[in-house]
């Protein structure tokens, strides 16, 4: 549902809770009977029904430039649609937009818009809203977090109702992905208002497949279908989601009946689920989620300077041991910054097994030795040992930590863990670079543009290269990756891109974890892919005879 | 006595003053801003970005200037508008909560009241038979069982095996359409396990303060004097030492008041209760300072108005007390 870049790895999303449920299954008289698995013949798509997600946070507003929060992007995206959005294989198509042209070597994208879209209130949808979305978020009176991207516009420009064109000062080829639902705002109820202290935020009225019916704070958002949707009706006519602040509490509404959809947690995965009453009711799935963990130099530590020390603490990592023991598995090794099945992830690079030999004579190379028999490396009467601050809260971070503590001991590096509540943790450590190592988490994006993240210009104070990463080659790869729009060319600029983050381990890149939710069985139409399953929810339908709560009456 | 309570009530007003400066002062001392969810480690904020959001909030302003018009809000009665994403007044934020987290109080209060009284007067006429000891138990396992995990095994017995109750939140999805009588029973489905549960962990406290009450007042002479008289142990107990007995325990109802405001976390979040509990918590955690000085205030002045009330009843029924007061 729209690029949002990288935003911070917020570690709340992923905090597990372990609460042991004890409880036989049991079949119930009003669960349908055992449904075939989606994609099976014989089910015909039908109208109506609901589908009820589960969330842990709640939504706060509902007009995308304003919202930080991955509920309220969550639900806005059913609302309200973008220029472009992403195909189920990660590649940008039109949305509202029929077809769009990049010209001037990059500088201008001029776009085409739909004829036949409405408003949710019968308003014709033009390029004049999308002028005033524009306009909009790069007002410095919007309290947006996504305003920079559309800064790099020079000119914005309504060439007549369909027609939008925008022309950068230099050739940006990140800011396409950004045309998605940010910028799209009603001028007519908008016009002259304060964007702030609009009504849209909590009632939003949008052009996307469901339209807003109720918000119970901090209970329950309701959406239901729009029967005039630009791309044909949605199958199910409801949605609905519930806050539901603890996960035990979800898992048990889940089992009760109460809930269709949610994401669990490795455990509910793996044991909890695992019996008749769920592989009859219930589909599973998993994909990788846009996220990876990693452990961080210092590069401005002396110690850590040394190529062959990074890439030999890698070595002496064992990954799978981490993912097997904090994801219970479900999770896949980190080679890089992004993860693996998108276009421009780079399977070829330099690999690291877990090999405590291969890490030792790299240490040894390097000067590290145990010269004085206390079980420690040391070089120039130094011991090899760090600090690895993480943050308060992430229960997987620390058990990470733990896990490699002891990989570390075995080859006689010592390190000590500290973990931080996460405002100090960001403003006394991060941003002062007051840090040996850290473990963290980046949230990943479906654009491969990391500029702000490796570039040597980015290492500033409280800047995001907070490990004084420097590299001329990298820095030029990432600037002309920017400068062009075709895949082709992009990829190859990333795939070497990855390539030397892979020879230079300024990460340990360690793992990707793997998002996991778990639909009721009789809804039908899901097709997983890398952007996950809730991409083409307006398709998704139930067959007449297992519908649950049948139809509901729309409104034209 | 009207000079007594203009004094009292005077003096409650730079108390209250004090308090709110207080907690404005600490929770601008805990580390963090509202603004770090949005800007820390996110790549799309820039420098100036950052310095916008400063500026758009206020931040930028020394406390004490801060501090000076957050008052003069407060002071047209006006708490301002939640730092959340929202941009909600924190007034609106508040009435949503409070009347769910107040019914749920003065329900499980009630509950307490009802439970524990009798319970205590049993403990004390029956000092140490088997049923007093059993009874303590009883009670003590309530206080010291940790709540959260009982309240999800009632969850799994209750809602998930037997069916009976609703697991989450306050209403079904299908209650615009029930009948009136469904109505009622759909809310109080959903309120009988946290009114319970919350009930069930407060009994403790309120059972061995009437319990010793109870058993202060057995050994006071007119209770002697009426076993003297003949009376039967009924009367004794229920006529003459209960009611005196009550008395103490009926003040705890005062210092009550600004407990009734104040929802708690643990049960909000199992249960899914959109309540005060959890909306502070959320302000706390997000460095929301309008919602959270809002909430403290509100308590504040609960709580003094609690002390006010309590001292007002003591005069009323004690004139040493106002006569000390003024002389």
């Amino acid at each position: 549902m729209g690029a949002r870049g990288l935003i911070v790895f917020f570690s709340l999303s992923l905090s597990l809770s372990l609460y042991l449920s004890g409880c036989g299954e049991r079949q119930r008289a009003e669960t349908p009977a055992p449904n075939p698995k989606p994609g099976a013949v014989g089910l015909e798509p039908a109208h109506g029904d609901t589908v009820v997600e589960g969330s842990i946070g709640e939504a706060t507003n509902l007009i995308p430039m304003l919202a930080s929060d991955s509920a309220s992007h969550n639900i806005a995206g059913l609302i309200i649609n973008g220029l472009v959005k992403y195909d189920k294989d990660v590649r940008l198509v039109g949305d509202l937009a029929e077809s769009w042209e990049v010209s001037q070597g990059g500088l201008q994208i001029t776009f085409k818009l739909h004829r036949n879209v409405r408003w949710h209130d019968r308003h014709p949808f033009t390029a004049h809203d999308v002028l005033f979305g524009f306009q909009t978020i790069i007002n410095p009176a919007t309290p947006t977090a996504y305003a920079e991207d559309f800064r790099q516009v020079k000119k914005a420009e309504v060439i007549d109702d369909y027609t939008f064109r925008v022309t950068y000062e230099k050739p940006f080829a990140p800011a396409l992905s950004s045309w998605g639902n940010l910028v799209v705002l009603p001028k007519h109820l908008l016009e002259g208002k304060d964007v702030t202290k609009s009504d849209l935020a909590r009632r939003p009225i949008g052009t996307g497949p469901y339209r807003f019916k109720e918000w119970i704070s901090r209970d329950r958002v309701i959406l239901e279908a729009n029967p005039d949707y630009f791309e044909g009706r949605p199958f199910i006519d409801r949605y609905v989601i519930r806050v539901i602040p603890d996960l035990a509490t979800m898992f048990l509404e889940l089992k009760a009946g109460g809930l269709d959809l949610m994401g669990l947690t490795p455990i509910q995965y793996k044991r909890q689920t695992d019996d008749p009453f769920f592989r009859d009711n219930f589909s599973k799935y998993r994909y990788l989620a846009n996220a990876y963990t990693y452990l961080g130099y210092n590069l401005l530590e002396p110690k850590f300077q040394d190529k062959r020390v990074r890439q030999a603490l890698t070595y002496a990592i064992d990954k799978d041991e981490i993912i097997k023991v904090v994801l219970l598995g479900l999770g896949a090794p980190a080679t890089g910054p992004y993860k693996p099945g998108l276009w421009f992830y780079n399977p070829n690079v330099k690999n690291y097994p877990h090999d405590p030999a291969k890490a030792l004579a790299l240490l040894k190379e390097a000067g590290w030795a145990d010269r004085d028999s206390d079980g420690i490396l040391d070089k120039d009467g130094q011991p090899f040992e760090f600090t690895v601050i993480t943050n308060e809260g992430n229960a997987l971070r620390h058990r990470t930590a733990v896990i490699i503590q002891e990989r570390l001991k075995k080859i006689g590096i010592r390190i000590k863990i500290r973990v931080i509540e996460w405002s100090a943790f960001i403003n006394e450590f991060i941003d002062k670079k007051d840090f040996e190592a850290t473990i963290l988490g980046w949230t990943t994006g479906f654009e491969p543009d990391q500029y702000d993240i490796w570039h040597s210009s980015k290492t500033g104070k409280k800047e995001l290269n907070f490990i004084s990463y420097k590299n001329p080659e990298v820095d030029e790869l990432l600037e002309a990756g920017r400068r062009t729009f075709e895949q082709e060319k992009r990829k190859a600029i990333y795939g070497r891109f990855q390539e030397i983050l892979a020879e230079e381990q300024p990460y340990a890149f360690l793992y990707v974890p793997e998002a996991l939710p778990i639909v009721h069985a009789r809804i039908h139409g899901i097709e997983p892919s890398p952007l996950g399953i809730s991409y083409n929810f307006h398709r998704w339908y139930v067959p007449k005879e297992s519908q649950k709560y049948g139809r509901v009456a729309l409104l034209p | 006595m009207l000079s007594y309570l203009a004094r009292r009530t005077l003096t409650l007003i730079p108390l209250l003053f004090g308090i709110t400066l207080v907690s404005f002062l600490v929770i601008h001392l805990a580390p963090g801003s509202p603004i770090d969810v949005l800007a820390d480690l996110n790549p799309k904020m820039t420098a100036e970005a950052k310095q916008r959001l400063i500026t758009y909030y206020g931040l930028d302003k020394p406390l004490h200037e801060r501090y000076w018009q957050w008052l003069r809000r407060f002071l047209a009665l006006d708490f301002g508008v939640s730092f959340s994403a929202d941009r909600r007044a924190v007034m609106d934020k508040i009435k949503e909560a409070l009347p769910i987290t107040i019914t749920i109080n003065v329900l499980s209060l009630l509950l307490i009241f009802l439970v524990a009284v009798p319970i205590g007067a049993y403990s004390a006429s029956h000092l140490y038979s088997t049923f007093d000891k059993v009874l303590t138990v009883f009670v003590y396992i309530g206080f010291a069982i940790p709540t959260f995990w009982l309240a999800l095994l009632t969850l799994i017995l209750f809602s998930v095996q037997l069916e009976w109750l609703p697991i989450s939140g306050l209403s079904s999805l299908d209650y615009p359409q029930l009948s009136l009588a469904g109505k009622m029973w759909d809310l109080v489905s959903h309120l009988i396990l946290p009114v319970l549960l919350s009930a069930f962990s407060g009994l403790a406290g309120l059972s061995r303060y009437m319990r010793g009450s109870m058993l202060e007042v057995m050994r006071q002479e007119y209770i002697t004097a009426a076993r003297s008289k003949g009376l039967s142990e009924a009367e004794v107990i229920y006529k003459h030492a209960l009611r005196n007995a009550l008395l103490p325990v009926v003040t705890i109802l005062g210092l009550s008041v600004p407990g009734l405001i104040g929802g708690s976390v643990i049960f909000e979040q199992i249960f899914g209760i959109p309540g005060m509990g959890r909306l502070f918590f959320t302000g706390v955690m997000s460095r929301d300072y309008p919602l959270v000085m809002g909430i403290l205030t509100i308590g504040a002045f609960l709580t003094l108005l609690g002390n006010l009330l309590a001292d007002v009843s003591y005069a009323i029924v004690d004139p040493r007390i106002r006569r000390g007061g003024a002389g």
